[in-house]
């Protein structure tokens, strides 16, 4: 089926995953306070079960999408491969928190509809931030994703670092917001739209070249995304967030935000933007390598396991970007790859530490893990393979992820920054070791409480889990063959129009012949 | 059978079956664990054997290779192989690492289902290292063996194990990493210049690189494989990790891993950058690095009041020894350097292991805290004093014709390192020969020493074999030098040709160089195998 929007009924058809995830969460959200009534209680099990059955036929929705083809002209949302690929992240994602924090979320009381429903609010903001190729589109997408993300952060509002994450976020959250905006100001005055392809297409036509409107709204753009995917200096509120938010949250933030972000990142300043990249290729370089290598200085030295993920996921915000940097078809395919990988890895970690210190009142300090590994071999197990990975070490996803970043850089001409990507790893494989040693060499303390076992639905998604990250490190052919059509699929988005981008030629697709 | 030892299936064999057996491990019970890890290791190495046999020894060529499309989009394969120069390798891991697990026996008390599920899965990765012909296959084998060896020191390991298995990892991580990067800017290269994605070894030889780009290439994978040695100044990790480390990790550190620094100089760094490998620069570095480590090794291990620190020191110098012998670049001394691997591999790995059963006596290795100890342990004196020899290389030793045919050879071509180095088989002598002195003879000062009992049965049938094999070689090296002859010789003559052949810069007009031969396979043809 050809989808050109020349009836409104192919929005429909574009926007399937978004609409059914708005079905199942409008759904959870009134049939749950009918059953509930006035009555203060928690929601029964089948919330979560809907929610996962929402997300699993938003999934396969998206699937089915890959049946469309959509030449891209002037719509607002893409239904291209890049989509449908950082569709399916998100919402293993969403599938992966639900499975691994409803049993966290019944002990603390807080396994009610609306949690939920604002978990698939905020998945359909981010699924539609991986299609906006409209700036008004991005704009909204992010406001549903943050908005909902607010409410989640200080969804546990007995306790009183929930609520600073809540304001914090929210805070700096509205500044993101508003550089973000301001800059889709500046780019509409520059080129007279906030379609992506007309804005290309006039800044490579040259009308936008040299203007102040233009290089403004580019920078305030990049700023603006920069927060969302805790890019440094933009980094600040992360620790603190990842810190209070209730754990569930945390890992949906730490993965489904970058993801989505990172996605938008692309598509609006690579591809949309790539007419300036001369422009924008110091800016974003800068932050790449700033980004690489603060956090890693940083997590050296953090006691709290949960802030020390938190400074890991800034790190990999700047890893990602180095398939940003690299700015050809193989650097896309690469950070939709890894993008993949880490959302996968970095909740499987966040969900072990909230199983370990996650309470409110509790720490996730170092000292905790002593001895888990003999005490609690499969959860200590899961973690390992998921900070191996991390780590970038084989044979996990993390270490093809890596892998694949690096060639991108190596074939753009990047070479510094592939030599910087390993070292800034190698530092990065202290603090990960640091975990191992504490849970593998060193003795449980004296009377010390173990953690719980985890529930069915952990168990579950921790199996999920590690299998991913094994098979996408040990059988990635699929998944590589998978993403490098995602990439590819975006690239064909560029402007064709007199253009002197390098994405039109792209220096080196990577996907060439091949034996 | 004849037909399974013609295949790759033997060495896929090799490394599946050690991955059962820590599987099994796990599953059975705490004190039968060591039980099924001594029967799979062992029933590996009899599996092994024969290798040595079906081996076609007179040709080059690569035998039992087989690639296997893997991760098709970058071109990496499962591609397997051995030459003579990884066959006894190959057998030196199979060898080592039953006596390893039988040395272990008495020694770890505690959780013995993990310890020697980590010792067979670091044996199959191993000898994928060993037998790996597609450098992305090398580089997950080559890493993904940190782990084992990782847990092995730090969960098993002395006092300061922590900081130890930390230092070991991130040493051999530094290297390794910038592996990877120069890897991926070979394939790179490979990939502008034919137009085609691929990490399959027998491709990427066949790539002339610029001699520019060499040195730099050469320089990142040199670094993996130096600290991995280790040469001077690269070796601090060592110490450390061989004293901290439980016997049978002491004993497969120096015994096999050891071994894959130089195995990567000769398998990678040297035909791939043969041009930056042979360049006057690169060669008086390393001969310089060599001689110091020889005679820094041997010094500084003369001084050491821990008996398990002085054998790892020795273990600089050795190692320095084989990189001279590497680097000289003549038949004998790079055949010499092979054998001396074997050699090392089994008297330090004996001697690791009599240190080994001295500690779980006495739990000490001070050699201060010994003395006259054959009255009381004559069998273990006997085999204390025929290792030791092996060790600093007396005549009728395998340890002497490793090292004369090193400094044999490299006489030809280095003459004044090859002096400077036969010092250090005195020095060697000099600190060998009075820490044998001072633990097994003289009077008995301690009381504790009085009481000690000689060695029981699976203590001598683990020595037996390596004491075998130490007079064996000593007296009969023939038939490994036969298995390496033909695999050195045509080393050296590729990096003699690929030396001149490398062009100044990249250019389209680059021919290919040509592949290694490989035994029942025609590669002339553009289509790689």
């Amino acid at each position: 089926m050809i989808l050109d929007f020349s009836s409104q009924l192919h929005y429909v058809w574009a926007l399937l995953p978004e609409i059914i995830l708005a079905v199942a969460g409008l759904t959870i959200l009134t049939v749950d306070v009918f059953l509930r009534g006035s009555r203060s209680v928690p929601s029964g099990r089948w919330v979560p079960v809907a929610t996962v059955v929402g997300t699993v036929a938003a999934g396969a929705a998206a699937v089915f999408q890959l049946g469309f083809e959509s030449p891209m002209a002037m719509s607002m949302v893409a239904v291209d491969e890049f989509r449908v690929a950082l569709t399916l992240v998100i919402l293993a994602a969403t599938t992966l928190s639900v499975l691994f924090g409803t049993e966290y979320l019944e002990r603390r009381g807080l396994a009610v509809g609306e949690y939920y429903f604002l978990l698939l609010m905020a998945a359909i903001g981010m699924t539609l931030l991986t299609a906006a190729r409209d700036l008004i589109v991005v704009f909204v997408a992010i406001e549903l994703m943050s908005i909902s993300l607010y409410v989640l952060a200080g969804f546990d509002r007995s306790d009183k670092r929930s609520s600073e994450a809540a304001l914090k976020y929210f805070l700096l959250g509205a500044f993101a917001s508003a550089f973000l905006l301001y800059g889709i100001a500046l780019l509409y005055g520059a080129s007279g739209s906030t379609n992506l392809s007309i804005v290309a297409s006039e800044i490579a036509a040259g009308t936008a070249s040299g203007n102040t409107l233009l290089y403004g709204g580019v920078a305030l753009l990049i700023i603006g995304f920069a927060f969302k995917i805790s890019a440094v200096p933009f980094h600040m509120w992360t620790p603190d967030v990842y810190q209070g938010a209730p754990p569930p949250v945390t890992g949906f933030m730490a993965a489904g935000v970058k993801a989505a972000a990172f996605a938008s990142m692309l598509r609006i300043v690579g591809i949309g933007l790539a007419p300036a990249e001369p422009f924008w290729h110091t800016i974003v370089w800068g932050l790449a390598v700033l980004t690489m290598i603060i956090p890693n200085l940083i997590a050296l030295q953090e006691d709290d396991v949960k802030r020390m993920l938190a400074y890991s996921s800034v790190a990999h915000a700047g890893y990602l970007m180095v398939g940003l940097v690299a700015g050809t078809a193989l650097g896309f395919s690469a950070s939709v790859f890894y993008l993949g990988v880490y959302a996968v890895m970095t909740l499987g970690a966040f969900a072990v530490v909230a199983v370990i210190g996650g309470d409110p009142g509790s720490s996730a300090s170092i000292g905790k893990f002593r001895g888990l590994g003999w005490s609690r071999p499969m959860l200590a197990g899961m973690l390992v393979v998921c900070l191996l990975s991390l780590a970038g070490f084989p044979p996990t996803g993390g270490f093809i992820g890596k892998l694949y970043l690096l060639r991108a850089a190596m074939a753009a001409g990047e070479v510094p920054l592939a030599v910087l990507l390993v070292l800034t790893s190698l530092v990065s494989y202290y603090y990960y070791l640091r975990v191992i040693w504490k849970m593998y060499f060193e003795e449980a303390p004296e009377g010390a409480v173990l953690p719980p076992v985890p529930g069915r639905g952990f168990r579950l998604a921790g199996a999920l889990t590690v299998l991913t990250i094994l098979a996408a490190g040990i059988w990635p052919g699929p998944a590589v063959d998978a993403t490098d059509s995602a990439g590819a699929s975006i690239v064909q988005d560029a402007p064709t129009v007199g253009s002197e981008s390098p994405l039109v030629q792209p220096r080196d697709t990577g996907t060439a012949t091949v034996r | 059978m004849s037909a399974l030892f013609e295949s790759h299936w033997i060495l896929t064999i090799l490394m599946v079956v050690p991955l059962v057996g820590a599987v099994l491990c796990l599953a059975v019970l705490e004190e039968r664990a060591k039980h099924v890890a001594f029967a799979i290791s062992t029933l590996i190495f009899l599996v092994s054997l024969p290798l040595f046999w079906s081996f076609e020894t007179g040709t080059a060529a690569i035998q039992n290779y087989v690639s296997v499309p893997w991760i098709e989009p970058w071109g990496i394969g499962y591609t397997i192989g051995i030459d003579g120069i990884s066959l006894l390798m190959v057998l030196l891991t199979t060898f080592i690492v039953p006596l390893a697990v039988l040395g272990s026996f008495t020694y770890i008390e505690s959780k013995q289902r993990a310890f020697y599920a980590m010792l067979l899965v670091l044996e199959a990765a191993m000898l994928g290292v060993f037998v790996s012909f597609d450098l992305f296959l090398f580089f997950v084998f080559w890493v993904v063996m940190l782990v084992p060896m990782y847990f092995l020191i730090g969960v098993w390991g002395g006092g300061r194990r922590i900081y130890a298995a930390v230092k070991f990892f991130l040493f051999t991580a530094v290297g390794s990493l910038l592996m990877l990067v120069a890897i991926v800017g070979l394939v790179y290269l490979y990939h502008e210049q034919f137009g085609v994605v691929t990490f399959a070894y027998n491709d990427l030889v066949t790539l002339p690189i610029a001699r520019n780009l060499q040195l730099i290439l050469f320089s990142a994978f040199a670094l993996a494989f130096a600290i991995k040695v280790p040469m001077f100044p690269f070796h601090t990790w060592l110490p450390d990790a061989h004293v901290e480390a439980p016997t049978a990790g002491s004993v497969i550190l120096a015994g096999v891993m050891l071994k894959m620094g130089i195995y990567g100089f000769l398998r990678f760094a040297l035909p791939m950058f043969s041009h930056a490998a042979t360049s006057s620069a690169v060669i008086t570095t390393v001969m310089v690095l060599s001689v110091i480590g020889i005679i820094y090794g041997a010094w500084v291990a003369a001084v050491q009041p821990d008996a398990k620190k002085l054998v790892a020191y020795t273990s600089i110098a050795h190692l320095g020894f084989v990189m001279m012998g590497v680097f000289a670049l003549t038949s004998q001394s790079v055949e010499g350097a092979i054998l001396q691997m074997v050699n090392h591999g089994i008297s330090t790995g004996a001697l690791f292991l009599l240190i080994g059963m001295l500690y779980e006596r006495r739990h000490t290795r001070m050699i201060a805290d010994f003395g006259g100890i054959a009255r009381t342990m004559p069998v273990f004196a006997t085999s204390f004093v025929l290792v030791a020899l092996s060790s600093i290389g007396l005549p009728g030793t395998n340890g002497f014709v490793g090292e004369f045919l090193i400094l044999v050879g490299t006489f030809r071509t280095h003459p004044i390192p090859a002096f400077l180095a036969t010092t250090g088989v005195i020095f060697a002598a000099a600190y060998m020969l009075p820490m044998v002195q001072r633990v097994l003879f003289g009077p008995i000062t301690d009381a504790a020493n009085a009481e000690l009992t000689d060695l029981g049965g699976r203590e001598r049938a683990l020595l037996a074999p390596m004491l075998l094999l130490i007079v064996l070689i000593g007296v009969y090296p023939g038939p490994l030098l036969r298995r390496t002859e033909s695999s050195v010789g045509a080393l050296i003559e590729q990096v003699e040709k690929r030396a001149q052949l490398a062009p100044l810069t990249m250019n389209s007009s680059i021919e290919r160089l040509d592949r290694l031969p490989i035994l029942g396979i025609d590669v002339t043809s553009e289509d790689a195998p």
